[in-house]
């Protein structure tokens, strides 16, 4: 791995089933579709490799069965990936990371990753109170202090913007762009090198994501954390991320700058999908 | 003072012992024998069977006598006596087939082979109280016996031929025939689980929550199921069939090998339910689900709410406690419960005052918190 | 040919200390994997016994499957030996196995208690037997059984963190009493069983071996000699036991023993007096001179004449 490279991704796949010798000429982006017509395997992600460099933004853009989402999931250990390494720089010796066993994959990623989902239900527990939810990621950190816990949650929450007063309230009582919030607090308790954003914004209002955006481009900016971004909307990539992989029925059909994608697309789903941005 | 003394633990229990026998031998009425319990009070019995896991009426009998009647605690008795007794030898398959049927039912069909043999059950009784029974003598009671064995003699009663077990075919191998039913697993696929011997662990196989559902408490297995039946759950079960008969306990024969030997046989009620068609990605087609409930002695809610549970049981992704099987196998075994439930009567001074000690400390520090 | 001809006769009715041999053997089995992976439940097959589930059966059990006829035995239940269940106990294993019995803590071999620790640090090849309720310890946040058997196999304990987290947040401090969770060996986390507060600290570095038996739960644990048991707590908010300054046992003057507060109907007051009552008879007979004497360790010669 070259020295600002922090993650590399080799080879990734996911499928749900046992696949066949015909499915990789049934399924991609060539036939259009995720699942193989002689054997029913679904083929969520297929042979994806980048990398991703320190303090750089990468953008993941497709549409629904592209595998975007099973990407990210498979990076936070979320989803088993079938196949592929993955390696994050000064981790395990240089070792493949989905070799790791259960604890150790959960301890990497409680100090070196954050992730903020589409669906706030999967990313903050409503049982317990915003401050609780920001603890849990210190306390899997093994940070064991109270006051420093309670401190560390404060700032946090204030710097994504969270009235004072929201510490101690729970999750289901506040709107969608609040618990957005939140998970975006949480993800950046530990200071990971790397955040995880999967559709952020996507079921917000658009004033409210316009917000939620500058947000994170203004925290990215003064901690320079790597961040991963999947959307659906090339909007939000143009806004956010510094290169991009386009993805299509699982594969990475295009990969460059997003400005040279958004400007002179290739490949004839990019330029698709391009052409559809508002 | 008034300091208890270490004594006074010991008279205690020895007086309260004292008490329960007195309570239960005072009074004018002659000592309950075992066999008026056997004979009158069969389902009782029955009960305390399949719920103490112990096939032996006697046993049973007298677990209700020294109990006073008291089901769950007859029940207890009567397995405690179990885990003292040796294992001799581990019987063959039961064959459930090949019952000599005392009742045999099906709602799933208006006629089946064999025919449905209603037998004795309260089903179509009126539930009205018979206050001739607080009266009922010796000398009537000959008379009503002789009277009802004169009239069953004068019955157009149909030959011992007609009741052979292998007119009675299973309704399930009729719907599996007609391919409306998954194939049967293979017979003997490995050992099933014995939960007296070995830690089951959960998520249990299929042996191992039978054999538990087998010995619960009759209440809790029908209020699990209950709330199955009426929309916690999507079973919507038929009752395929209902059998109660005498099954014949068979070993391998002790040294002539490949032969066995009938010890005797014991009373079982066996229930199977078909219940909501599914498609199932190993199969082509849909096909019906059946669930299996069977248990000692004469016990039909009991069996037929076993075999909801079994089938509600076997979903992937339990959304009501009926189809959770953490949920039902751990809380409804009788004995389990009922000690765990009349546990918090033992003395629970030492942690209570631990809590008042919490409490104090909580409240002191509210009381700072509202001084700021 | 009768099936009772193809069975030996039995000398009694009962086995030593009621449960047959091969069930102490599986007991025993489970205890010894317990005893190598410090504060790890591990299951057994709990067999009935004549006493109900939930009243013992566990620590029974795990005494059962140790007890030999040299050993002497001690049963408290909340600190006292004459308590109820103690006493039916005792019946039960003495009518069972014939073995001596004693008040003294520091004479017992194996001391089954409900609910205490000893007031007498207990020594080296001294064994307590504690009876579990319910031994999960993450049962606090997660009601399936599955759920928290991952939790412990993933080292994930968050979720309690969370828990301790949220109640000081709510009350000011940690509203757990007794039972407290507590780290075995910088590894499990365990239920001490419901101990008070008080008597954690006697499972730290313990000299004595300690079994853990859940019988209707079908579980055993254990906490080894001169193993580490640190109870859950912040930082910067140390574990604290119960306050009882001020107070003292009316009967053999104690200021530093877990006291019971007692209800006097003769002069409708309340007092105090010590919840381990063989310590406060020792005290008051003289044999043991001072809690220094008390913690020393050391066995007066006429005790361990007996």
């Amino acid at each position: 791995m070259s020295s600002d490279v922090l993650l590399q991704a080799r080879g990734i796949g996911k499928r749900y089933g046992a696949g066949c010798e015909a499915c990789a000429e049934l399924t991609g982006p060539q036939a259009g579709v995720n699942r193989c017509p002689r054997c029913g395997t679904v083929h969520a992600l297929c042979d994806v490799s980048f990398d991703l460099h320190e303090g750089e933004i990468l953008g993941i853009v497709g549409e629904s069965g592209s595998g975007k989402s099973t990407l990210v999931q498979c990076l936070y250990f979320d989803v088993d990936a079938s196949e592929g390494e993955l390696r994050l720089r000064g981790e395990a010796d240089g070792e493949n990371l989905f070799d790791l066993p259960r604890s150790r994959k959960r301890r990497v990623r409680g100090r070196l990753m954050g992730m903020v989902y589409q669906n706030p239900l999967r990313g903050l527990r409503m049982d317990i109170t915003s401050g609780a939810n920001v603890a849990e990621k210190l306390l899997e950190a093994d940070v064991f202090n109270f006051r420093r816990i309670r401190d560390r949650a404060a700032e946090l929450l204030a710097s994504t913007e969270i009235p004072a007063g929201y510490l101690d309230a729970f999750p289901r009582s506040l709107s969608g762009g609040m618990q957005q919030r939140i998970q975006i607090a949480k993800a950046l308790a530990n200071n990971p090198p790397l955040v995880l954003l999967d559709e952020v914004t996507s079921g917000l209002d658009v004033s409210v994501q316009a917000r939620v955006l500058d947000l994170i481009r203004e925290l990215q900016r003064e901690r320079g954390m790597s961040m991963i971004v999947v959307s659906h909307d090339m909007g939000v990539i143009r806004l956010l991320a510094d290169r991009t992989l386009v993805l299509k029925n699982g594969r990475v059909v295009e990969r460059g700058l997003t400005d040279q994608i958004l400007e002179d697309p290739q490949h004839p789903y990019s330029q698709l999908l391009v052409h559809s941005t508002l | 003072m008034g300091y208890v003394a270490v004594q006074g633990g010991i008279t205690a229990i020895e007086n309260s012992q004292k008490l329960n026998r007195y309570l239960r031998l005072r009074g004018s009425s002659a000592p309950l024998t075992v066999t008026q319990i056997i004979e009158q009070m069969g389902p009782l019995v029955d009960r305390v069977m399949s719920e103490g896991g112990l096939y032996s009426p006697f046993h049973a009998a007298l677990a209700v006598k020294q109990a006073s009647g008291d089901p769950i605690e007859a029940s207890f008795l009567l397995r405690a006596y179990r885990s003292t007794l040796r294992r001799l030898v581990d019987s063959l398959p039961v064959r459930t087939d090949r019952m000599r049927i005392q009742r045999r039912i099906s709602s799933a069909f208006k006629t089946i082979p064999g025919g449905q043999v209603l037998g004795s059950t309260s089903d179509y009784e009126q539930r009205i109280l018979d206050f001739s029974l607080a009266s009922e003598t010796e000398e009537a009671r000959y008379e009503a016996v002789r009277d009802l064995e004169h009239a069953m003699e004068q019955e157009d009663v149909p030959g011992a031929e007609s009741m052979d077990p292998e007119r009675f075919r299973k309704v399930v191998d009729l719907l599996r025939d007609q391919g409306l039913v998954p194939p049967a697993p293979p017979v003997n696929a490995g050992e099933p689980t014995d939960i007296t011997q070995e830690s089951a662990e959960l998520p249990m196989d299929r042996s191992g929550r039978l054999q538990m559902l087998a010995r619960a408490e009759t209440g809790g297995v029908l209020a699990l199921a209950y709330s199955s039946m009426r929309g916690y759950g999507q079973i919507h079960p038929t009752i395929g069939e209902l059998r109660v008969g005498h099954v014949r306990v068979r070993i391998p024969h002790p040294f002539r090998p490949g032969q066995a030997v009938t010890l005797g046989s014991v009373v079982v009620t066996e229930v199977e339910i078909v219940a909501s068609a599914e498609r199932r990605e190993e199969e082509e087609k849909p096909g019906f689900t059946l669930g299996y409930g069977a248990c000692f002695g004469h016990n039909e809610v009991k069996a037929i709410s076993m075999a909801v549970l079994d089938r509600s049981m076997k979903t992937d992704e339990p959304h009501a406690p009926a189809e959770d099987q953490e949920f039902v196998l751990l809380h409804t075994d009788g004995i389990e419960s009922s000690g765990f439930c009349s546990h918090f009567k033992l003395p629970h001074y030492v942690t209570f005052q631990a809590d008042l000690d919490r409490l104090r400390t909580l409240q002191a520090v509210a009381a700072m918190g509202s001084d700021e | 040919m009768k099936l009772d001809d193809l069975v030996p006769p039995r000398s009694s009715p009962y086995n030593f200390a009621f449960l047959d041999e091969g069930a102490k053997r599986e007991i025993r089995r489970a205890l010894l994997k317990a005893v190598a992976i410090p504060g790890h439940q591990v299951p057994f097959a709990s067999p009935e016994l004549p006493i109900a589930r939930g009243w013992g059966t566990g620590g029974l059990q795990v005494t059962m499957s140790l007890i030999g006829p040299q050993d002497v035995l001690k049963i408290i239940d909340q600190g006292c030996d004459g308590s109820v269940n103690a006493v039916n106990l005792r019946k039960l294993l003495v009518a069972t196995t014939g073995v001596r019995t004693t008040y003294d803590s520091r004479e017992a071999t194996l001391l089954q208690s409900r609910h205490r620790l000893p007031e007498i640090p207990m020594q080296e090849g001294q064994i307590a037997v504690l009876q579990v309720p319910l031994p999960e310890p993450l049962r606090l946040v997660e009601p399936s059984e599955v759920e928290t058997r991952r939790m412990h196999a993933d080292g994930d304990y968050a979720r309690m963190w969370v828990s301790l987290y949220e109640d000081v947040v709510q009350n000011g401090a940690i509203s757990l009493a007794s039972g407290y969770p507590c780290r075995v060996n910088d590894s499990y986390i365990m239920s001490p069983s419901p101990i008070p507060r008080w008597d954690i600290r006697r499972l730290n570095q313990s000299r004595q071996l300690t079994l853990l038996g859940a019988g209707r739960e079908k579980r055993v644990y254990a906490v080894p000699p001169y193993t580490s048991v640190q109870p859950l707590e912040f930082e910067d908010m140390p574990f604290t036991v119960e306050d009882f300054s001020g107070m003292s046992c009316v009967r053999c003057g104690s200021t530093d023993t877990f006291l019971d507060e007692i209800y006097d109907e003769a002069t409708g007051t309340s007092f105090r007096a010590c919840s381990d009552t063989g310590y406060c008879d020792l005290v008051r007979s003289g044999q043991v001179a001072s809690p220094a004497e008390r913690d020393s360790g050391r066995v007066p010669a006429e005790a361990a004449g007996e």
